[in-house]
């Protein structure tokens, strides 16, 4: 068996109830589906003994800027059983940007939300430690988004004075 | 050359304070290494022992800016990291100087985008830009004996009566 | 001279002297509770401008809080605001110790994402130098590792052989160490002669000089005590942390890259996987002076079975033509302003594709809606998620065991803040 027919085998037995968009690009395996489900899907992927993914290596999200839903969020994980990599993903929607921490299934999914969070602003619900990761904590406005010039917003980064 | 060919006679020679001061002051700058980021590597590598800077008596790196004379500032330095870099450059006791080293520190270099700081003299004085990304050790070196040249031509009254800059206490940033 | 009696009255002059001052301090006992103390962002052991919170009981780090973003330059922006050629500069400064093997993991994703295929002596060549930079990169681990627990030796004899390998560099592309030396569908120039009798030089010396490395300090009492035990993590731990390369190593997980996912012609090379099950700060530091070593026998294997052939591939549309030819021939310089100009246009889709970098998994996310540049592109850097390690690692220890666990985890702020 593949990866892709395991993967969709796993899943469809387990969740019934979820509908799953699983695609192949270029070898490699997209997992889409509603973000609901996140933390149950994360968890069941990881501890499956016949899938292991336990390596997190990534957290992510797009801004598709004009789409019906605005954001997607993506995970990369990894099965060092399966030495194998898939993609998960799920929309957000701008009126709703909140989903699922998955930090307490991968622990290191921690600073990637928190990345994630200072980048696009997407709400990562149950987080251990949440806030900004990069900038400071004052600033306003979420860098990555497609709506935020490459320069910045002028002042909005406070200078130290220069004295004469 | 130097001072021994002065000596030779009858042990002594005539000299203005002021030369010998500067004198003293150029031959042992000891620099502040700001390194930030890759610039920092290439200012590592002037200390190593092919490129050495320990021959312009500067290799007593002081990582405390109480004792240092000369700020190597070496890398990108961004709006978080400039209240920092600022911070320790107030610490610094006069007479102090400034080198920008790299296209980042002294422009904002490759990076035009919205943490990078476009140029580190929007909150304080520069004395050397430093080209190159990063400069090659030599070239720090170079930009060494500029700063050595012009603390030569500098007056021992000239850093008199300087007021002391005033330290925030508490800073949260 | 008064006498100081007991601990308790010490304790309460202590605060006498200080209430007697202007204070706002409302502990009980001064001497009895924890201080909280920060550590850089402008320290010489952070490497870099990491800095650290950390609540100390006495001498002992009871928590610690690592706050980054001193050093955030905004790649993933500026990535989706230039073409895919105009980044490859940017990824030299990204794991600012090792820029060719960064070079390459960049390349390959596009390549990936654009369905090009370079030459075989080009991929060769790419393994090459990203093994010498890995190399380079462990050079510099050891040297500050070492430096950082007392033996500043060590750190300049490391710098001394970093050197050669940075000439080497300077041959092959005239630049130090931010090379860019690849390019889409292959690399810049050929290897010259010149550098090729380099670097042949080269893995003839370096064994001996890094066993020379390795007898003075891998039996000195201090730097073996000061290691030993200390930051120790689980395999278990390791992984859930996400850790990578030789820190998961480290930890005994035989996890590489080069071999799980065999990119470029790793699957043709004959090289062992140094593993240590410790997980503490002396079995990093052996990893990676083993990793050293391998790198040495695949760089050899590599001039055995180096073919000749082009560099670069041949596909106009996608690739940059020679500069000679942009000045003598019509079609090329067409190719040429309409690369420069517009970008090579992958296909839409997404890719996410990954190397084993000294540091651990260097991987590129990139989404293309056949563009010029990319609509996104996610930097995952080794370095970053291994720091997530430090709160774990240094609980318990003592504020001087801080910095050996930091340079055991040999994190570049470059890459951890992008
Ligand atoms: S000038 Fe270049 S090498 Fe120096 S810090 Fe900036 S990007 Fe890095």
């Amino acid at each position: 068996m593949d990866l892709k027919e395991l993967v969709t085998y796993k899943l469809k037995e387990k969740f019934p109830e979820v509908e799953f968009d699983i695609t192949d690009y270029k070898e490699q395996l997209a997992v889409t589906f509603d973000k609901k489900n996140i933390v149950n899907v994360a968890s069941f992927l990881k501890d499956d003994p016949d899938l292991q993914f336990k390596l997190c290596e990534d957290v992510t999200a797009i801004d598709w800027a004009r789409r019906k839903n605005r954001f997607a969020v993506v995970y990369h994980i990894f099965s060092l059983k399966l030495n194998s990599r898939i993609r998960l993903k799920s929309d957000v929607d701008e009126s709703d940007l909140s989903v699922d921490s998955v930090a307490f299934v991968w622990k290191t999914a921690d600073w990637h939300e928190r990345e994630t969070y200072d980048m696009y602003g997407i709400i990562f619900n149950n987080h251990p430690d949440f806030r900004r990761m990069y900038m400071p904590e004052e600033f306003e406005y979420y860098p990555l988004r497609k709506d935020f010039p490459l320069m910045g917003i002028p002042g909005s980064l406070p200078l130290p004075k220069k004295d004469e | 050359m130097g001072l021994e060919a002065k000596l030779k006679q009858d042990g002594f020679f005539t000299s203005t304070v002021d030369a010998l001061v500067a004198w003293a002051r150029k031959s042992a700058v000891w620099p502040m290494p700001m390194g930030i980021s890759c610039c920092a590597i290439e200012m590592m590598a002037s200390g190593d022992p092919r490129y050495d800077i320990a021959r312009f008596g500067s290799e007593v790196m002081r990582f405390t800016p109480r004792q240092s004379d000369c700020m190597i500032v070496a890398g990108t330095v961004t709006y978080k990291m400039s209240h920092v870099v600022k911070k320790i450059y107030d610490q610094m006791p006069a007479p102090k100087w400034v080198i920008a080293m790299g296209a980042c520190t002294s422009s904002g270099g490759m990076y035009r985008s919205y943490p990078v700081v476009q140029g580190i003299d929007q909150f304080m004085p520069v004395d050397i830009y430093l080209a190159g990304c990063p400069p090659r050790p030599d070239n720090l070196l170079n930009a060494l004996m500029q700063i050595q040249e012009k603390i030569g031509r500098t007056k021992a009254r000239d850093f008199q009566d300087r007021p002391l800059p005033e330290l925030p206490v508490i800073q949260n940033n | 001279m008064e006498k100081i009696t007991s601990r308790e009255e010490v304790s309460t002059k202590i605060l006498q002297a200080l209430l007697n001052q202007e204070t706002d301090i409302t502990i009980e006992d001064a001497l009895e509770n924890e201080m909280i103390l920060n550590m850089g962002p402008q320290h010489p052991a952070t490497h870099g401008v990491l800095r650290l919170l950390l609540r100390l009981d006495g001498e002992t780090v009871m928590a610690c809080v690592p706050e980054l973003g001193y050093l955030h330059r905004g790649y993933e922006k500026m990535a989706e605001n230039m073409s895919y050629y105009e980044f490859i500069p940017h990824t030299d400064r990204l794991d600012y110790l090792s820029p060719m093997a960064n070079n390459v993991a960049w390349v390959m994703a596009v390549e990936k994402l654009a369905g090009i295929e370079a030459p075989p002596r080009a991929q060769y060549i790419r393994m090459m130098v990203s093994e010498l930079a890995r190399i380079a990169s462990h050079l510099l681990a050891i040297g500050a590792l070492t430096m950082d627990v007392g033996a500043l030796t060590v750190f300049l004899w490391t710098l001394r052989e970093r050197e050669k390998i940075l000439d080497i560099w300077d041959i092959l592309c005239g630049a130090r160490f931010t090379n860019s030396y690849t390019r889409i569908g292959g690399v810049a120039n050929d290897v010259q002669p010149e550098a090729l009798a380099k670097i042949k030089w080269f893995i003839e010396q370096f064994e001996e000089n890094i066993d020379e490395c390795e007898r003075l300090i891998n039996t000195n009492r201090i730097f073996v005590e000061r290691l030993d035990s200390v930051g120790v993590i689980s395999a278990e731990d390791a992984i859930q942390i996400g850790f990578t390369g030789p820190n998961l190593r480290g930890s005994g997980v035989e996890f590489d890259l080069r071999r799980a996912t065999p990119y470029m012609f790793y699957n043709e090379m004959d090289f062992k996987i140094p593993v240590y099950k410790e997980g503490d700060c002396l079995a990093r530091y052996f990893v990676r002076c083993d990793e050293t070593r391998e790198s040495i026998k695949i760089i050899r294997q590599i001039l055995d079975k180096m073919p000749q052939g082009e560099v670069i591939a041949n596909n106009p549309k996608r690739v940059l033509p020679k500069k000679t030819e942009i000045y003598s021939k019509m079609e090329e310089l067409i190719h040429d302003f309409m690369i420069v100009n517009f970008g090579i246009n992958p296909p839409v889709g997404e890719v996410y594709s990954a190397v084993e970098n000294p540091k651990g998994e260097l991987g590129f996310y990139l989404v293309s809606k056949g563009e010029g540049s990319p609509w996104k592109c996610k930097i995952r850097s080794p370095s970053m998620v291994n720091l997530q390690a430090l709160p774990m690692l240094v609980k318990g220890h003592m504020i001087s065991d801080v910095v050996a666990i930091i340079g055991s985890l040999d994190p570049v702020m470059g890459e951890a803040d992008k």
